[in-house]
């Protein structure tokens, strides 16, 4: 299966339609900036100071993490699909999310045990992806361990929901032995937010989705036969066992890292990958998995911008509006097809 | 019955060099797990030579499937020796396996919003590079194993579109575009009617003849199979045949097929009929 050239169209299409949100995303805010000001603050030639420091250090890097949790979590969405071979398998419904926030959880307000400089340490932007990806790789190795040996659709969404709330429990716990000001910490973290990272976060998360979108690259025609499923896959000489490792990594980093920055972000990873289907006629992870990048960062924007509520001082929670538009696709599709294929 | 006019024109048909693709020697199969090992069938022997068209016939739960899931790997032998084309089938790896044998199995695809022309390329697989791209090679396999199975007109549809016996067939496409010289089917004509199970078993027979592959296929159609393959293996309880259907039939090897007082066999139209 290559890369057939009737979808150039589509995908210069999606990068023009990415452009253009991008532009609106920064232009609209609390503060109005002209849009000729924020040509010149991209290049450096900024007449306003303070507009300049708006643009480049906040709508700037909110706008990159946006592109990067929403392309990211739609590719983690994308690949959960395929590798679970069920249309409602996403980051969010497999417990992924909740395994990050583990590993989150167990290094903010465990960080309190460990005093002094080791904690200031523990708490550094590298540590906080390393124990976010660390936690949603073990809920999805303990997942993919179970659906090994329970062999229905069904039953993993179920494991799913119970890890999710297995991985809860634990935080519930947690946060019960720990003080007012990590407990703080940690619920500011979970609500979620686009807009906290400095350059040296967006750095690390841009890193995280390029490890993650090689490996999810490399693993495309592996992807490709397991829509056929495992026992065929493994027919056309798959190794099973160290493709679908690779895929777990690959999500793990995408789905964890990002939810170390943002927070765990709801339904784009399951939504985004129905909505391209609808759009793009073919099963091919080659072209699926830039297109279902491009469009995961679309929408990302989309919900950034009206989360900022433009013009007024207010910022919704990102999760909110999130779910707010993703909540309602699903139940269009699911209606109107009557069943999810993927 | 027309099997002696078949068989006479199969035998001029043959062509003179015949080797052995499978070799089963005192095979054990079964499931093993970590503190026991149950064996559902031993001791079985049996040789298929090229170009053959082999059903393997047996009530339920006799082990036809574990038979052909040992066959084709994905379960381990319990003991005795499996060779596919004179080597240890534990000796080949993932990759060199999927250039000797291609499956048809029972389970439907993981996602059928596959077209029939992506599904059917998916079997190049083994022979592409790691972005899996079709070279001319692979695109002409392809469009032959579309010809093969009558599927040229349907190979845009997407696979949910088709009907039982055309998905059967875009199945078969997807082995033969794989391009290895042994298929092995696991009931291709469940859910089928008697037409196109009749279409299934011809089109598996053509194959046979004019690109000499070698099929095995597991049925519960023994009147269609007594009709078409060249050999018959027929899974009784007590043991294992391996022969011709006219050699099976004489034998009275499917007398002891089911227990008798529902079905009995009638040697003269090498049909089952109700008692």
């Amino acid at each position: 299966m290559m890369v057939q050239k009737k979808h150039t169209g589509f995908f210069v299409l999606l990068c023009l339609l990415l452009v253009g949100v991008v532009f609106i995303n920064i232009s609209l805010g609390s503060v109005d900036i002209p849009l000729q000001e924020i040509f010149n603050s991209i290049i450096g030639t900024s007449s306003k100071s303070s507009w300049h420091y708006i643009i480049t250090n906040y709508r700037l890097p909110k706008a990159i993490t946006a592109i990067i949790a929403g392309g990211g979590l739609a590719i983690s969405g994308l690949l959960m699909q395929t590798l679970f071979r069920n249309p409602l398998a996403g980051p969010f419904v497999l417990g992924i999310s909740s395994g990050a926030s583990l590993g989150v959880a167990i290094l903010i307000l465990g960080a309190g045990v460990i005093s002094g400089i080791i904690s200031t340490f523990l708490l550094s932007p590298w540590s906080l992806v390393m124990a976010s990806a660390l936690g949603s790789f073990l809920v999805l190795l303990a997942v993919l361990g179970v659906t090994l040996k329970v062999k229905d659709t069904m039953a993993i969404l179920i494991i799913g929901l119970m890890f999710g709330s297995l991985t809860g429990a634990l935080v519930a716990v947690l946060s019960y032995f720990s003080d007012a000001e990590q407990l703080q910490q940690f619920v500011f973290w979970s609500l979620g937010s686009l807009g906290n990272l400095t350059w040296q976060g967006v750095a690390i998360i841009s890193l995280c989705f390029f490890i993650g979108i090689l490996l999810s690259i490399y693993s495309a025609k592996s992807l490709n036969a397991l829509l056929l499923g495992e026992n065929y896959a493994k027919s056309m000489g798959l190794k099973i066992k160290k493709n679908m490792l690779v895929i777990i990594v690959a999500t793990s980093i995408l789905a964890g890292g990002i939810t170390a920055f943002v927070g765990p972000i709801a339904f784009v990873g399951l939504a985004v990958p129905h909505l391209t289907r609808q759009f793009i006629k073919t099963s091919n992870h080659f072209v699926l998995i830039p297109a279902v990048a491009i469009s995961g960062a679309i929408l990302m924007l989309v919900c950034d911008t009206i989360a900022q509520l433009p013009g007024t001082v207010y910022t919704l929670p990102i999760n909110a509006i999130t779910s707010l538009i993703g909540a309602p696709v699903v139940i269009w599709l699911l209606v109107r097809k009557r069943k999810l294929i993927f | 019955m027309v099997i002696g006019s078949q068989k006479k024109t199969y035998f001029l048909m043959a062509p003179l060099s015949k080797h052995t693709v499978i070799k089963c020697q005192d095979l054990a199969i079964g499931y093993k797990s970590k503190k026991k090992a149950s064996i559902i069938a031993n001791a079985i022997h049996f040789s298929i030579t090229q170009g053959t068209l082999v059903a393997l016939v047996g009530s339920n739960g006799i082990g036809k499937s574990t038979l052909l899931k040992t066959l084709t790997a994905m379960l381990p032998t319990l003991s005795g020796s499996l060779q596919i084309d004179a080597k240890e089938i534990t000796d080949y790896s993932a990759l060199a396996l999927s250039n000797k044998l291609s499956v048809v199995l029972t389970e439907a695809p993981a996602s059928k919003n596959l077209t029939v022309q992506e599904l059917v390329s998916l079997g190049r697989q083994p022979h592409t590079n790691w972005m899996g791209s079709l070279t001319q090679k692979d695109k002409n396999c392809i469009q032959q194993a579309l010809e093969d199975t009558d599927l040229a007109s349907l190979k845009n549809k997407n696979c949910f579109e088709l009907s039982d016996g055309q998905l059967q067939r875009v199945y078969i496409a997807r082995a033969l575009a794989q391009d290895t010289p042994l298929i092995i089917l696991d009931e291709p004509t469940t859910h089928l009617d008697l037409y196109h199970r009749a279409s299934i078993v011809k089109l598996l027979k053509k194959l046979t003849l004019e690109k000499n592959k070698t099929i095995l296929f597991s049925t519960h159609e023994i009147d269609l199979a007594i009709q078409i393959s060249d050999k018959m293996l027929v899974m009784t309880p007590n043991n294992i045949a391996f022969e011709s259907p006219c050699n099976l039939i004489s034998q009275g090897a499917f007398d002891d097929l089911f227990p008798n007082e529902i079905v009995v066999f009638d040697k003269k139209t090498g049909r089952f009929s109700i008692t």
